[in-house]
This record gives structure tokens, sequence and C-alpha cells, in this order.
């Protein structure tokens, strides 16, 4: 036994900051030290706080090491592991705040506190690459309990009374999905897992497939069971490599123990699980283009009906969930309908994962329970935004998604609600937006990435939303018109009505709905041709101060495209139409006499 | 593995194995062993793992052993203090690992204190 835990995060954020050389150190220093048979070393997946990593927590007490440096490592082991003083200038900030008179341990921490951890439940808590770990902590009980005491009605019927809907973004029941590909009769069905996960920001399923990955096989066997299928395929990006690896572990080891194979706990049930490499096509993540692509064709999707209940995977009865659907599946086995079902709004039930980027404090991971409000996550959980801007708005769904303005902060999420107000769940990608962000900056941001990813089978998407994406250029450009926003907006409205696939039907989202809310900065772009946030490079102006300029000299110099000219102490002056914004000679100006209109 | 009992022995194992990845609750008896210089020399050491490895394979779930640094009387080293919610703290000293073995079943277990190896009994005797 061990008197102490060593959790050092080995997720895709705290890797690149070199967690992996710390766990390397943490043995060498605590076999140094002699302690190599009191205090064990556990790599864990993401612990959500990314911000801070590499981060380590140190059990039993729970203490929260953060951003810890290879040399912080020896410190650590002498101080704390053998002598029992953590060491406290490299614990988190708020754990050893002035006035407590103990520090705080990881579960009391703000960002912590309000979350409820059901789809991350075991993330940062055990050993991705141990199943024994994840057996610990009730794994493959559920799928025990299903095969033995359970008909594949029971099943249905529980996922179905617990109101869980897809994570993946379009929020459809799951219970209903499972029940429609249960009565369709086959001679073969598929369970496949969509881990093509490919907004822009979003790495909640990443961080469970790299943290808890048999959670996911558990839960598509009992998918399986539920309608009847003995195949299964995960479609995950090969761009995760981490996450593909410890899949790859998981599934030898389950095969190993018999959770996955021929006649599993002796019931007779079979069930097996493949991997499926995604090249990171975007509208792979649409569920007719990602079977497409595992029957080996080229990505593109196909209407619907008939849906994947009927035909799907090799035109057999297929079930296609997303992989935080999965990793809520178990524990509603495990714990029952009315406990999800407690938790949530009306028609949105249990938890959902976020991940929190853009301008705020703690980006990361957060799973909160549906039904808090948007001013809960960002400004309690999330720390707030930095540097003491102002909040303008935050973006949800990715590119399929919309902004939602301050007005809106205390709208209780859910999935009803936040297409109510323009917007939409999504898979969970939250990005947080501050004075700074230009609005139709953000539209055009997202219309190049859907414009990069529309696969090209249907014109409505393909030609408009490269049409979408050239008049955002105009307006950004300065040389937009009224005309071309009510012309933008009923091309959105053709785009949404007549695309074949999510893709299209959505990506006009980000223009309307900052169209909806922000409507006055596309007027300033057009109208007044100045960009309020001061981003839009072609409408920004930099000009001297003939007042405070001492002519030094500094600024000419600096220039690159040498548009400054005047005498030495005399006021310079910036030639406009040479001018490429770079903004070096606002940085070099020593008497802000320089501004940026 | 082909059945459930031979799951369920498994997890058994492991439970004990991952119990110190809990957190502390408020019901929580926090048994906290003083680990400075004083308390390593005087063989504090072998006391903690002791306690550690006891309340882990039994599985007292309510229990959380830790360490800290110089408790302040460090002649009375090894020193291990008990911690019960609303009760007064206990204080153990120049503890052993076999003086440890009857804590654990006295009074973790049973929640009776081993008064004569408390710092009450040690400065009565006096």
């Amino acid at each position: 036994m061990f008197r102490s835990h060593v959790m050092v995060c080995g997720g895709t954020g705290c890797s690149s900051s070199g967690s992996h050389k710390l766990i390397e150190n943490f043995e060498k220093e605590i076999q140094a030290a002699g302690l190599e048979t009191e205090v064990k070393v556990v790599q864990t997946g993401c612990f959500g706080l990314c911000e801070l990593g590499p981060i380590v927590i140190i059990y039993p007490e729970a203490t929260f090491y953060s951003r810890v440096q290879e040399g912080d490592v020896k410190r650590i082991v002498s101080e704390h592991l053998l002598k029992g003083r953590p060491v406290k200038e490299l614990l988190y900030d708020e754990t050893v705040a002035a006035g407590l008179d103990t520090i705080k341990s990881l579960d009391e921490t703000t960002f912590y506190k309000k979350q409820v951890r059901i789809a991350l439940k075991n993330c940062g808590v055990i050993n991705p690459e141990l199943i024994d770990e994840y057996i610990a902590y009730d794994g493959y009980e559920a799928l025990g309990k299903v095969l033995t005491e359970m008909t594949p009605e029971d099943v249905i019927k529980v996922i179905l009374d617990s109101g869980l809907r897809g994570r993946g973004g379009a929020g459809f029941p799951t219970g209903l999905k499972w029940k429609f590909a249960a009565a369709n009769a086959a001679d073969q069905k598929y369970v496949c897992c969509n881990a093509d996960e490919g907004d822009p920001g979003a790495f909640m399923d990443r961080s469970v497939l790299e943290g808890d990955p048999h959670v996911v096989l558990e839960a598509m066997a009992i998918a399986g069971y539920a309608i009847g299928a003995s195949k299964g395929y995960i479609y995950v990006r090969a761009e995760y490599p981490i996450a593909v690896k410890r899949l790859e572990i998981a599934i030898g080891q389950a095969r190993e123990y018999g959770l996955l194979g021929e006649n599993i706990f002796e019931t007779g049930f079979n069930f097996d699980v493949e991997i499926k490499l995604g090249a990171g096509a975007f509208v792979c993540g649409e569920e007719t283009a990602l079977m497409t692509s595992i029957e080996g064709k080229r990505g593109e999707p196909r209407p619907r009906p008939p849906f994947p209940a009927l035909k799907g995977l090799w035109a057999k009865p297929t079930i296609l969930n997303n992989v935080e659907t999965y990793a809520n599946i178990p524990q509603i086995i495990l714990k029952g309908a009315e406990w999800f079902a407690s938790m949530g709004t009306e028609k949105s039930k249990g938890t959902k994962v976020f991940a929190l980027g853009g301008k705020i404090k703690n980006t990361g991971l957060v799973e909160i329970p549906m039904g808090t409000t948007l001013r809960t996550i960002i400004e309690e959980i999330g720390g707030g935004i930095p540097n003491g801007k102002k909040f303008k708005a935050a973006q949800t769904g990715g590119p399929s998604g919309g902004c939602i303005p301050a007005e809106h902060l205390d709208v209780p999420i859910d999935y009803d609600n936040l297409t109510a107000i323009g917007s939409m769940m999504g898979s969970g990608g939250l990005i947080v937006m501050d004075e700074d962000n230009c609005m139709v900056d953000i539209a055009k941001f997202f219309l190049e990435f859907t414009v990069e990813e529309s696969c090209g089978k249907c014109s409505p998407c393909r030609i408009g939303t490269k049409r979408l994406y050239e008049m955002l250029e105009k307006i950004t450009s300065g040389k937009g018109t009224l005309e071309d926003l009510d012309k933008m907006e009923e091309l959105c409205y053709h785009i949404k009505a007549n695309s074949l696939c999510g893709l299209g039907q959505t990506a006009p989202n980000p223009i309307l709905s900052t169209l909806r809310y922000f409507r006055e900065e596309y007027i300033a772009h057009v109208v007044d041709k100045t960009c309020p946030a001061g981003v839009c490079k072609d409408l920004m102006r930099y000009t001297i101060d003939p007042d405070k300029c001492r002519g030094c000299t500094a600024c000419a110099r600096v220039c690159p495209v040498k548009a400054i000219t005047g005498k030495v102490k005399e006021a310079h002056i910036i030639d406009q139409s040479k001018c490429i914004k770079c903004g070096a000679c606002m940085s070099t100006c020593k008497f802000d006499a320089i501004s940026k209109k | 593995m082909k059945s459930l009992a031979e799951l369920k022995a498994i997890r058994d194992k492991m439970q004990s194995q991952v119990s110190v990845r809990t957190e502390a609750d408020e019901n929580t008896i926090r048994v906290v062993v003083g680990m400075a210089t004083c308390g390593i020399a005087a063989g504090a050491r072998p006391v903690l793992q002791e306690l550690s490895d006891l309340v882990q394979e039994e599985k007292l779930q309510n229990v959380k052993v830790t360490q800290t640094g110089c408790i302040g009387i460090c002649q009375y080293e090894p020193i291990v203090e008990v911690f019960e919610p609303g009760k007064e703290k206990v204080t153990y000293i120049k503890m052993t690992a076999e003086k440890a073995d009857r804590v654990f079943a006295q009074h973790l277990r049973e929640g009776k204190v081993v008064t004569e190896y408390t710092i009450g009994a040690a400065t009565t005797m006096k």
C-alpha cells in the first residue's frame, strides 16, 4: 500500500507543457529519497484547469500544485512527501490565499466547487492506462448489471426515462435513437462513437478519451446489448494521438479481461470495438458523412431519411452517439434514471461539459449541471475576464453556433434556451470575448472555417458560404454598403434552408446571431467606416498627435515601409496610403503621441 | 475474466488501493503523523506507513492518514494526532508501528481511545 499518491496530469494540455518529464523526475527523486515503497506516481487524464498546467495533485491531502516545473520536483519530494510540509509557493494561489488557516483542497476551490462531474468523473482520478483502476471506480459494473439483470427493453427504458440528450450538439434524445435502432430487425447492426471533435476550441471528447477511455467502451457495449449489435466503431481524429493510444490500450485490456469479445460475463453476448482514424475533415463529424468515411469512401453526407437507425453503416441499422453522451451511460444504469433526471432543467437533464477558452482566466474544462447560468460559468468557475476588460459576448456551438451578448448572461443554459437566443449547445465549446473583439471579425473567422471545411457536395453550402465570406471581407475592409447587409442576411436564410447537411444548415449562424445582437457594429463598419473594437486593419488609422510629438524620429526609424516623415524636433506625419498598420510606431513612441482609431 | 464475481474481486482489491484519492468531508477522522526531522529521526515513517496501510487494507473510508511538519514537542516524537469531528483532539506520543496497530484497532475502528499511549498519561505518570 502507498500512503501517498502523486497524480500528474497526462492530458494533451499538460503533456505539451512537459508533464511527462515531471513523471520521470518524480520517480527519480522519490527513489533517491527512499520513498518508493511509500509514495506512488500516477499519470492521469485532464483535471480541467489547463491554464495552470502542468498540474500535480497530491493525495491524501488533495493539495493542488500548479504550473509545476522540472526543477520544482526535488523540493516537493523532500519537503512535502518526506516531511509533510506542502511547498506553499508552488501551490495554486487560491488554496493558500491570505487569511486561510489551512490549505484548501482541490474540491474546495471556486473552479471545482460548483462543478458536478459525471462524464468527467474519472478524469484526473484514475490512471487511464490501467483497466484495474477503472474497475476500482465501479467500471464495467453497469455492463455486468445490464447483461445479467436487464432486458434490452429495460435498458432503453432507463435511458429514455433519464432524459439524456445527445451531447454532440443537436440534443436528440439518446433513448429514442436506441429505441428506433432496436426496433429495426437485421442480421447485423452497429454501434458507432463519434469522436471526430472538430469545433475550434472544443476538447471535451478528447479529454474523456484521454482520461477515461474504458467508460466509452463499456457504454458502447451496453448500447450494443440494447439494440442487438455485436460490432462497434470509434471514429476518432488522427490529430488526437494520446487519445488514440489510450483507446488502443483500453481495447487490448478489455479484450484480455473478456469484457470485449465473445460470451461476455458468460451471457452469450458478443461485442467488439474497432478504431477508425479520421483525417480531420470537419464534415465527418456529421453522422452520415462519418459513416460513409468508416465505409472507406470519401467523407460526404447523404440526405436523410433514411436515418441511420434504419439504414446506417453498410446500410444496416446503426446508432451513433458522441463520446460525452456515452460517458454518462454507465452511471445512469448504476444510479438510475431518476438520479440523472433530478439534475438539470425540465427538458435538458444531467450535466454538460464545456471547454472554456478565449478571454477568460481559467481556460480549461468544466462540467456543470444543465440550467447553470453563463454568468456562473464565466465569472465564478472561469474566474472572470483578465486585465479588467469588459465582457462582450460568449460564443457557443462553434461554427454552427452563435454569440450570446451580456444581456443574456443570466439565462439558464440548456438546449432549448440556447436555441431560443440564437445560439446552440453544440459540442460545448465556449469562447469568451471582451471589448477588444470585433464581432464582424469573429463571424468572418467562423465563415473562413466553414468555407474551408465545406465538403462541396451541395451548392448552397459550397458556393453560399464562400459568398458570405466575401461579403464579410468587403465589410471589414470598409467597402460594404447597407444593401450588402440585407443581401447577406437573405443569403444566410437561403443556405440554412437548402443545404444538405448540418454543416451548411448551421454555417450562417455566426453571422445571423452577430447581426441580431451587434448590428450596430456592422453598421459602424459600413457607414462610419470604423471598427469600434480596433481589430479590422483596413479600417484603422494610426495618427500622430502633433502636440505630443517631440520629433525624436524613433517611429520613422522603426517603420518598415517608411510611411512616417518629419524633421528632427518637429512633429512627424504618417502617410496613410503607405501605412500597413503594423503598430510598430505606436509601441516604439515614448511620448504616447501615436493613437489608433 | 468470465464472471461478475471475478470483476467484483478485482474491484474489492483495487478499491483499497485507490482509497487515498478521496477527499475528506465533515465526517472524516483525520490522523496526522508528525514527520519533521525530529519525528523521522525518532521513527515516524514506519508509524505513518503502518497506519496508512491498515486504513487502506481494512477500508476505513472515514479515516484519512496524513502527515504534518513539526508539532512542537520534539521530545515526545513520534507523535500521532487524531482529530474526530466534534471531539477533543487526542495526541499519542512515542509511537511505534506496534502501538499504531493498537490505536488502529481500538481507537480508529472501535472509537475507544488508547489512554495509556496519550500525552495525558505520560504527563500524569511523572
